[in-house]
């Protein structure tokens, strides 16, 4: 049975927290950990298949023009090599999340150096990474593709831009102004686990083991890719590592290894090189940013000013949402923002976590710096003074708003120093010492899910949809989620997710799991409770059910009469969306120490403070946020992606040179969340995490190279031959 | 990775047999040839596998130096108690590359042939005249971040990504090796590398069919011991910047001064006018500049890589600072 | 008599294709999936086995070169009925999220400890010849060959040094 919930008004009810089991929020180690540390969890590519052939992509060695010849006679001698597919259908990028239909195919027209062609299929893997480093391809190069986003005239993204006010006159008679444009690299995903697919064909029905985050709509692309009903088609994703919004969409591998399964009568499985995973997976779009920031005397915004310039290859709708917090974020009456967006021939652009904020909130918050050194006042307090009442272009009230906790509780925590002080006030030997802060933002974003809740007749519980868990703790929330319904242990749920047989959730993206498949599994726990109730003649509202026992001393197994009782709960965003601004907020603080020879940066210690809603697990919502930190500091001082100026390839695609943050990069981390309820937000009062930790975090530690060595840098990565350009001569 | 021939050296003549001819090559540790074969930067059709010749030992020498055997692992040396107390300069420059991981198993002689990081030459869909003589040197106009601005070519601006042998280089460490008839020979660490000039594919001295059987070092010389290596991060990424420095001081005035310099040429860079210029005066800024000026007197940016020119400066200013400080 | 490779105890014959590595080895012929492959380069520390009591990239490493070898991989460390303590205390910290960097990591730093405790110096000791301690410093710094993309480093020091100080180390 199917109960349909579409929010469309705020619920303040906080059913949850009326329940007895005492479970929801508990900081509860993994469901799937002991899988996880003793190395039997399986991924994608891991599935004992039998017979089960290998396949590695060949890739585009022009930027842009058409494959004129595969002479698969060059490797189909070599040993073991079965085929090579070059069939019309492989998808040449990967799809953009939420697509819903293939992304980019016909391989034989190139786009980008790096661009797959082609799959070369042999016996072993050996074997075929050979023979794919032996594929003669020839070509008909069209010249002069435009690499460069300064090198074309960028197209205006009309649904981004604001013109409120005049922003050119509150300038103009500002008492206090800043008119500063920063700059970030490009991006990228990194997961540690590479793109992987394990395709089987039986005839009629495709079922694909793959790395993905999102089956629902996952299903429907590689449906629409090969050409089957969604019917026949299967994905399961049982185990994610890590997918950070380049697994949101069906990838290379996967439609390619379907393609060879379907053509060749047996499983193939196909996983990228990690330099395929950086060359023709996503990337995070680098952007030109001008901030335009107009204060009166009391540092009070009167005007704002954000406009930016992203890039993407020709045919992708995505464009990094660079302004996403901007809108909302500060007051200021006059008001100018505009996104555009660049067309050229470097790989795709999409989702790398938290698209949009992860680079538009560091430059907003190092704009804020300077205004608030500019005139001189705490920057924690230009922040407070700044809070709007409502969304300042759209009048919406927000759905809670935790900015200002945020600030105060992290600013104490912290031991912040609000000054007026002056940069180079402290040095310890070699080393400039410093602090910085910044605001948090990450709009909250919901979508709908299905989850089916069985209580068995013994008493425990089996939550299933086709929801992932990529690392965020969806198992384990969910498991928290029904057992706090259901007055359950949380070890008495067995969750089973990643596999397109069950009902369909939200998948994991834009921070969205936890609080829309969750609201799926809350609906249909209510829906239980409340035949529970009926068959033990007591109000929903006043069942407890907390350890397996109603009130009245009936257990659940009475209840149940040997019987199985499942729901499906159907949650749906509703209206409120319109009536709302919901967004997480949170603020940064950040010392760091820079060296005053050689410019090198090391952060010493770093605090997050947010609100987001409901914590539905104080362990794993940690992780999320300091997951976020980290990559804050990666965005901040290490991350880059470079690209040849001359044929638009990715030069630095391997982890030695594309530098995640190591270990040693990353301090002590402290978190402190905020409490909160959003009674918009979702029907369990949760908004999204795992993206707010790294909306701002950059700028935090910007600020602080800043104030430790008096270098300001506009731009991002602030690496130590941009630290050593700028910082003052001692 | 191509298929290839592989036999297990059970001696080192064998180990020097089974390396003749064109295209065999030797593997020791592995981590930087198979990094290079999966990339098939690397091609040889035959493997002879040195493990097990015997390589590893690290012992006293007579002059009161230490030998340090080929095979001896990067860690083996870095915790050896002699290297620890006599060579220290040695232990850190291997402790600031790589990883635990990585130092377990390269080893002494393939660190000292361990090729660039240059991203032109690591894909083989671009040019690269060290790769594929006469195909163009990609990083030139491309680009050029990690690459060379002292000693490089109209041919190739390489850098030789090593920590150890910068460290070897200012401790004017000495290089064993063994020819395919027997012969053996010893050469300076200081001119096993070579600059790319117009023969950029050629990295080091070696002749096909030669193997390093070790690397000796002299007998100890004290000093204040220093390696000091900028990374973009704080572990697990090769030098931007790196200073190997021996040091000594006596009554205020530098008596030794010996520096070499990773990050910046296509071999670790030693200049012997540092140590001239140095020694017989006393720490000052005015003199860092001037060992400064000595050393990046021809250096040659090419856009990217502008930035070494004063990092290095500085650096060099960082080290001598430190340095004069604790020998005082 | 073949060559073998011994693997978590049990000896196994070593595959006739010297192109393939100790990683695939594990992974392919061995279905001890446990080992991951998250670059295939030694850029990231996922494959780490520890072999002779060593921990090493098994990427970079040819099966063929382990004749005779002792290699451990996570499953030799413990099982779910009887994990090591190195992974409770992993699961315990939240020391990983998505998990693929975990087996890497905890081999790691269960090699690590060892190290530690040989006295061996790292890029972080003050001193070459001083002992040495499992302070966070010194875990960071042994542990960056361990990459983690989820950020998780903060709990795997945590984890580490939770079992550091149960040892004694």
């Amino acid at each position: 049975m199917s109960v349909h919930f579409k929010q469309d008004e705020p619920d303040t009810s906080n059913r949850l927290d009326d329940m007895k089991q005492g479970v929801i929020g508990a900081p509860l180690p993994r469901v799937e950990g002991m899988a996880k540390v003793t190395g039997t969890a399986p991924y994608a590519a891991e599935y004992p298949v039998e017979n089960c052939a290998e396949g590695v992509l060949v890739t585009s060695t022009i930027t842009r023009g058409e494959v004129t010849r595969i002479d698969k006679d060059s490797v189909l001698s070599m040993p073991g090599v079965i085929a090579v597919i070059d069939d019309e259908r492989l998808i040449t990028r990967p799809a953009q999340g939420t697509a819903n239909e293939a992304p980019q195919q016909k391989p034989k027209s190139v786009s980008y150096w790096g661009q797959p062609i082609a799959l070369v299929v042999a016996e072993t893997f050996e074997q075929a990474r050979d023979a794919a480093k032996h594929l003669k391809v020839e070509y008909r190069e069209d010249e002069g593709a435009p690499l460069s986003p300064d090198a074309v005239e960028p197209e205006e993204q009309e649904g981004e831009t604001v013109h409120q006010g005049d922003l050119a006159h509150a300038m103009a008679q500002a008492a206090h102004s800043v008119d500063v444009t920063f700059t970030t690299k490009g991006h990228s995903s990194a997961a540690m686990e590479p793109h992987a697919a394990i395709a089987q064909w039986d005839g009629e029905c495709l079922t694909v083991h793959a790395s993905l985050q999102m089956l629902n709509y996952n299903i429907t692309e590689l449906a629409d890719a090969v050409g089957l009903a969604e019917s026949k088609v299967r994905l399961i994703s049982r185990f994610v590592g890590g997918g950070f919004g380049s697994k949101l969409g069906i990838s290379e591998d996967v439609v390619s290894a379907s393609l060879a399964a379907m053509q060749l009568g047996r499983p193939v499985r196909v996983v990228l090189s990690r330099q395929q995973v950086l060359q023709c997976i996503m990337r995070r779009s680098e952007t030109t940013q001008r901030f335009r920031l107009a204060a009166d005397e009391n540092g009070r915004l009167t005007g704002f000013g954000h406009e930016a310039l992203v890039s993407n290859l020709p045919g992708e709708s995505f464009a990094e949402p660079v302004l996403q917090s901007s809108h909302f974020l500060y007051a200021g009456q006059n008001r100018e923002l505009m996104l555009k967006l660049a067309r050229i021939h470097r790989m795709t652009a999409g989702s790398v976590r938290a698209p949009g904020e992860a680079v538009g909130m560091p430059a907003l918050e190092g704009a804020m710096d300077v205004l608030a050194r500019k005139i001189g006042i705490d920057p924690v307090e230009l922040r407070l003074r700044n809070i709007p009442e409502d969304n300042p272009e759209e009048g919406l009230p927000f759905s809670s708003h935790k900015l200002a906790e945020c600030l105060r509780q992290g600013a104490e925590a912290f031991g912040w120093d609000p000054g007026p002080r002056k940069p180079r006030h402290t040095r310890e030997g070699e080393w400039w010492v410093g602090t910085g802060m910044a605001s948090a933002a990450r709009v909250h974003n919901v979508g709908e899910a299905r989850a089916r809740v069985t209580l068995k007749a013994d008493g425990t519980a089996l939550v299933e949809t086709d929801m992932t868990d990529i690392g965020t703790g969806t198992y384990t929330i969910l498991a928290q989620i029904a057992g706090e319904m259901l007055g359950l242990d949380p070890d008495k749920v067995l969750v089973e997710l990643g596999d397109t047989r069950h009902p369909r959730g939200s998948g994991s993206g834009g921070s969205w799991g936890a609080a829309s498949t969750g609201s799926a599994v809350y609906v249909a726990c209510t829906a239980l409770r409340e035949e529970l109730a009926r068959r033990a003649g007591i109000a929903e509202d006043e069942l407890d059910l907390s350890n397996g026992r109603t009130q009245t001393g009936q257990t659940l197994t009475d209840l149940l009469g040997g019987k199985d009782m499942a729901r499906e709960g159907h949650y749906e965003p509703g209206d409120i969306a319109a009536d709302f601004t919901a967004s997480g907020f949170g603020a940064f603080f950040a010392q760091v120490r820079v060296n005053r020879f050689t410019g090198e940066t090391r952060v010493d210690r770093m605090l997050g403070a947010f609100g987001f809603g409901r914590v539905l697990n104080h362990k794993t919502a940690r992780s999320q946020c300091i997951g976020g930190i980290t990559w804050s500091i990666g965005a901040a001082l290490t991350e880059a992606l470079e690209f040849d100026p001359r044929d638009g390839h990715l030069v630095n695609c391997d982890l030695a040179e594309y530098h995640v943050p190591v270990n040693r990069d990353v301090p002590d981390l402290e978190v402190l969340m905020v409490e909160e309820r959003d009674p918009a937000a979702s029907p369990i009062q949760a908004k999204g995490i795992g993206e707010l930790g790294m909306c701002g975090g950059a700028a935090a530690i910007g600020n602080a190279i800043f104030d430790a060595s008096g270098a300001r840098i506009f731009d991002y990565p602030m690496t130590p031959d941009r630290v050593l350009a700028t910082m003052p001569v001692d | 990775m191509r298929p290839f021939q592989y036999d297990r050296a059970r001696t080192l003549t064998d180990a020097v047999q089974i390396t003749q001819g064109e295209d065999a090559m030797a593997i020791a540790g592995g981590t930087n040839l198979l990094d290079l074969m999966k990339l098939q930067v690397e091609t040889p059709g035959k493997l002879a596998d040195i493990n097990r010749v015997g390589l590893g030992e690290i012992a006293d020498t007579d002059g009161g130096g230490l030998r340090i055997g080929a095979l001896a692992t990067n860690t083996a040396t870095a915790v050896h108690p002699r290297v620890r107390a006599d060579y220290p300069v040695l232990s850190r420059a291997i402790l600031a590359g790589a990883t635990q991981q990585l130092r377990n198993k390269a080893t002494t002689g393939g660190n000292l042939c361990q090729r660039t990081r240059c991203y032109y030459f690591m894909n083989i869909d671009q040019p690269c005249n060290k790769r594929e003589p006469g195909s163009g040197c990609g990083a030139l106009d491309g680009i050029a971040k990690l690459h060379a601005v002292l000693g490089a070519s109209g041919e190739c601006i390489a850098t030789y990504p090593g920590d150890m042998a910068v460290a070897l280089s200012a401790l004017d460490a000495s290089v064993e090796i063994t020819g395919s008839d027997g012969m053996e020979r010893t050469i300076p660490v200081r001119d096993f590398h070579c600059l790319p000039g117009d023969t950029p594919w050629r990295d080091n001295v070696l002749e096909p069919g030669e193997i390093i059987t070790a690397v000796t070092l002299p007998a100890p010389v004290g000093g204040t011991q220093l390696y000091r290596k900028v990374r973009e991060r704080s572990s697990y990424a090769f030098a931007l910047v790196s200073v190997a420095a021996i040091v000594e001081m006596q009554d205020g005035v530098f008596t030794r001064a010996d520096l070499s310099f990773g990050g910046l040429a296509h071999k670790p860079w030693h200049d012997p006018r540092i140590a001239q210029a140095l020694v017989g005066n006393a720490p000052s800024a005015q003199l860092f500049d001037r060992a400064a000026d000595i050393l990046l007197e021809e250096a040659q940016g090419h856009g990217e890589n502008d930035f070494k020119i004063p990092l290095a400066r500085r650096t060099l200013h960082a080290v001598l600072e430190q340095a004069s400080e604790n020998a005082a | 008599m073949a060559e073998t490779i011994s693997i978590n105890g049990t000896a196994h014959p070593i595959p006739d294709d010297p192109r393939i590595t100790l990683l695939d080895f594990l992974r392919h012929d061995l279905r001890l999936t446990g080992t991951k492959k998250g670059c295939d380069h030694g850029q990231c520390g996922a494959c780490t086995v520890i072999v002779n009591g060593m921990r090493i990239n098994s990427c970079l490493t040819l099966a063929a070169m382990h004749e005779g070898d002792e290699v451990t991989t996570i499953e030799g460390l413990g099982t779910p009925d009887a994990p090591s303590p190195m992974q409770r205390a992993f699961l315990e910290n939240d020391g990983y999220q998505c998990g693929y960097c975990t087996p890497g990591q905890i081999c790691s730093a269960t090699a690590m400890l060892g190290e530690i405790a040989n006295g061996w110096p790292s890029d972080a000791s003050e001193t070459l010849d001083g002992p040495i301690e499992a302070t966070g410093d010194e875990i960071r710094e042994r542990m960056s060959g361990n990459l983690c993309r989820c950020g998780a480093y903060a709990n795997i020091v945590a984890a580490i040094r939770g079992v550091a100080a149960e040892e004694g180390a």
